[in-house]
């Protein structure tokens, strides 16, 4: 009997995902600018509410921003205008 | 020895055993042979024992037919060293053949005239074999050689190419074939596929097509369903990384329904009918692979749906005064039209007792209240699929599909006192600020309705919508296949 070899053709992307290194952490938040992110899903002004209040209390510099909806990618805009502006970002993710 | 050295004609023949008119011809190939020496090239497609004289060029493996683009044996072809092919002929004319020779006595014993048979390149499936073998397919995608005692299906799962189920295995033939279903090149890009947001081809596409299932003759209306995910209305990205359980939902109208044998009727929504089947399931493989959007991953459903599978089917199109849902969305009777709505289940909506509309609107409207949640109002969209016997009784009740509409519309305003946080002793519903509203369950536009399923049967059902339905999430999208 002879075995015959199979060929598939591969259904995926083929990529292999591009390792990303984390930006290097803030050792202290002294002078630090920290956005706090509202992705725009209930309570989540609450939750970074309680945030900012910690935050500005220990003498940080906070800024807020509104995803304009949790059902979609932030706007490369957003995007940048945070990273432009801040040393960190929290992010309120989930209701 | 040429027979016209001056330019360099010579002849190339192409035959196989088993056609009659070339076996009525051998005398005659003897007589070429004879005449034009080694400028006579015979070329057999299956068998290298005929003819007889000259010895033949085994053609067996079909290149040089193939390259040549040989349709009927026998042909004959003129060849001119500086320019190629000058002409053919091909089956057996007497008068034409001692003409394209000079030869004027040419198979003179033979009768005048046999028609040819058709080349073994194309015999059934081989055209797509051959384009592999000599062709410039330009299939591009990554080649997986399987070892010897890998199992063929075993390998797809284990590469994590499956939704769960067998997948048909992607070989090139069968994506070769695939590709046979459409006019589109195999390298067009046909658009970037989220979450991963990667550029995706029609090759690809067609491999996860063949995966899924499909035929070619389905491939256009696969096209058309990730043409339409990827609309930006449609929000697909949002829609895989969900808590909730939503996912595409495909209703198809138009001709191609009937053309490849699409289920609108008995048991529509459910299993048995191959292209409702993996039309649907081609969608979710392709953003499974290509995408990368893997249930545990970035599709975050707490509970998911089964129609995260597949979830495909036809509208019934069968009352000409019914406006099917792609004709409420734009298009003609006579368009075939993909529309694809985040949603999820089915929930029934029984009504065997109701022999007026006003009261058959009235389930259907109550039923239409829990979407999601009774007391969450204007949130998800639904699909309201109208069985034919309800259908039936608003037409004999001389109702349009615009008066049912209006209906269910008018049915479900709701005093916001009603369904505020709170009311009825129950913490969820609309903010307290809406308390003095008049409610609508659904957005302008968010409630769409559509006709499938058996014939018997006062069960008509709801496609409930995703949460995040409308502009801050997804709408329902058409694409013309």
């Amino acid at each position: 009997m002879t075995v015959q070899s199979t060929t598939l053709l591969d259904p995926t992307a083929e990529l292999q995902p591009s390792e990303r290194q984390l930006l290097p952490r803030l050792s202290s938040l002294a002078g630090a600018t920290v956005g706090l992110l509202d992705i725009s899903k209930p309570r989540g002004k609450e939750f970074l509410d309680e945030i900012d209040t910690l935050l500005t209390g220990m003498g940080v510099k906070v800024k807020r921003y509104i995803k304009p909806t949790f059902a979609r990618i932030a706007p490369t805009e957003l995007n940048q205008q945070i990273s432009v502006e801040c040393d960190a970002v929290i992010e309120g993710l989930a209701d | 020895m040429f027979l016209n050295q001056a330019t360099n004609t010579s002849y190339a023949l192409v035959v196989k055993k088993d056609c009659p008119t070339c076996a009525l011809i051998e005398p005659v190939i003897a007589q070429l042979a004879e005449t034009f020496n080694s400028g006579l090239s015979v070329y057999v497609q299956d068998d290298p024992s005929f003819p007889v004289a000259p010895v033949p060029i085994d053609d067996t493996s079909l290149e040089y037919s193939y390259d040549r683009n040989i349709e009927i044996v026998p042909t004959l072809i003129r060849l001119a060293s500086e320019v190629g092919e000058e002409a053919r002929i091909y089956g057996w004319d007497k008068k034409q053949w001692q003409d394209f020779t000079g030869i004027e006595d040419l198979g003179q014993e033979l009768i005048d005239f046999k028609p040819g048979c058709g080349s073994k390149t194309h015999d059934p499936g081989m055209d797509e074999l051959l384009a592999l073998r000599f062709g410039s397919s330009k299939l591009v995608a990554r080649a997986v050689e399987l070892a010897e005692a890998e199992d063929i299906m075993e390998v797809c799962f284990d590469r994590g190419w499956s939704d769960g189920l067998p997948v048909v295995p992607p070989t090139p033939i069968r994506v070769i074939r695939m590709l046979k279903g459409t006019v589109r090149s195999p390298d067009e890009l046909i658009g970037i596929i989220p979450p991963d947001n990667v550029p995706c081809t029609i090759e690809k596409v067609a491999i996860n097509a063949v995966m899924a299932g499909c035929k070619p003759e389905y491939f256009p209306t696969v096209i058309a369903s990730v043409e339409a995910a990827l609309q930006d209305r449609f929000c697909m990205h949002g829609l895989l990384c969900t808590t909730y359980f939503s996912s595409p939902v495909m209703v198809v109208n138009g001709p191609v329904t009937k053309q490849i044998g699409m289920n609108s009727g008995v048991n529509a929504l459910g299993q048995g009918n191959r292209a409702n089947a993996t039309i649907g399931r081609a969608l979710q493989l392709l953003i499974r692979n290509v995408g990368g959007g893997v249930p545990g991953g970035i599709d975050r459903a707490t509970l998911g749906n089964p129609g995260k599978y597949t979830y495909c089917f036809a509208e019934d199109e069968s009352d000409d005064d019914w406006p099917s849902l792609a004709m409420d969305r734009g298009y003609k009777r006579e368009d075939s039209v993909i529309s694809l709505f985040a949603g999820e289940g089915l929930q029934p909506i029984l009504d065997q007792q109701s022999r007026t509309p006003e009261s058959l609107a009235k389930s259907m409207a109550a039923s239409l209240r829990t979407v999601a949640n009774a007391k969450l109002f204007m949130l998800a969209d639904a699909i309201l699929i109208i069985s034919p016997e309800h259908r039936r009784l608003y037409r004999e009740s001389g109702w349009s599909k615009a008066d049912v509409r209006q209906a269910l519309v008018d049915e479900l305003v709701t005093p916001g006192a009603e369904v505020i946080r709170g009311a009825n002793d129950n913490a969820e519903g609309m903010p307290e600020g809406l308390k003095d509203k008049q409610l609508n369950k659904f957005r302008d536009n968010g409630l769409h309705i559509t006709t499938a399923g058996g014939k018997a049967g006062m069960f008509s059902a709801i496609i409930t919508g995703w949460i995040a339905s409308g502009e801050k999430g997804s709408q329902i999208v058409s694409q013309k296949i």
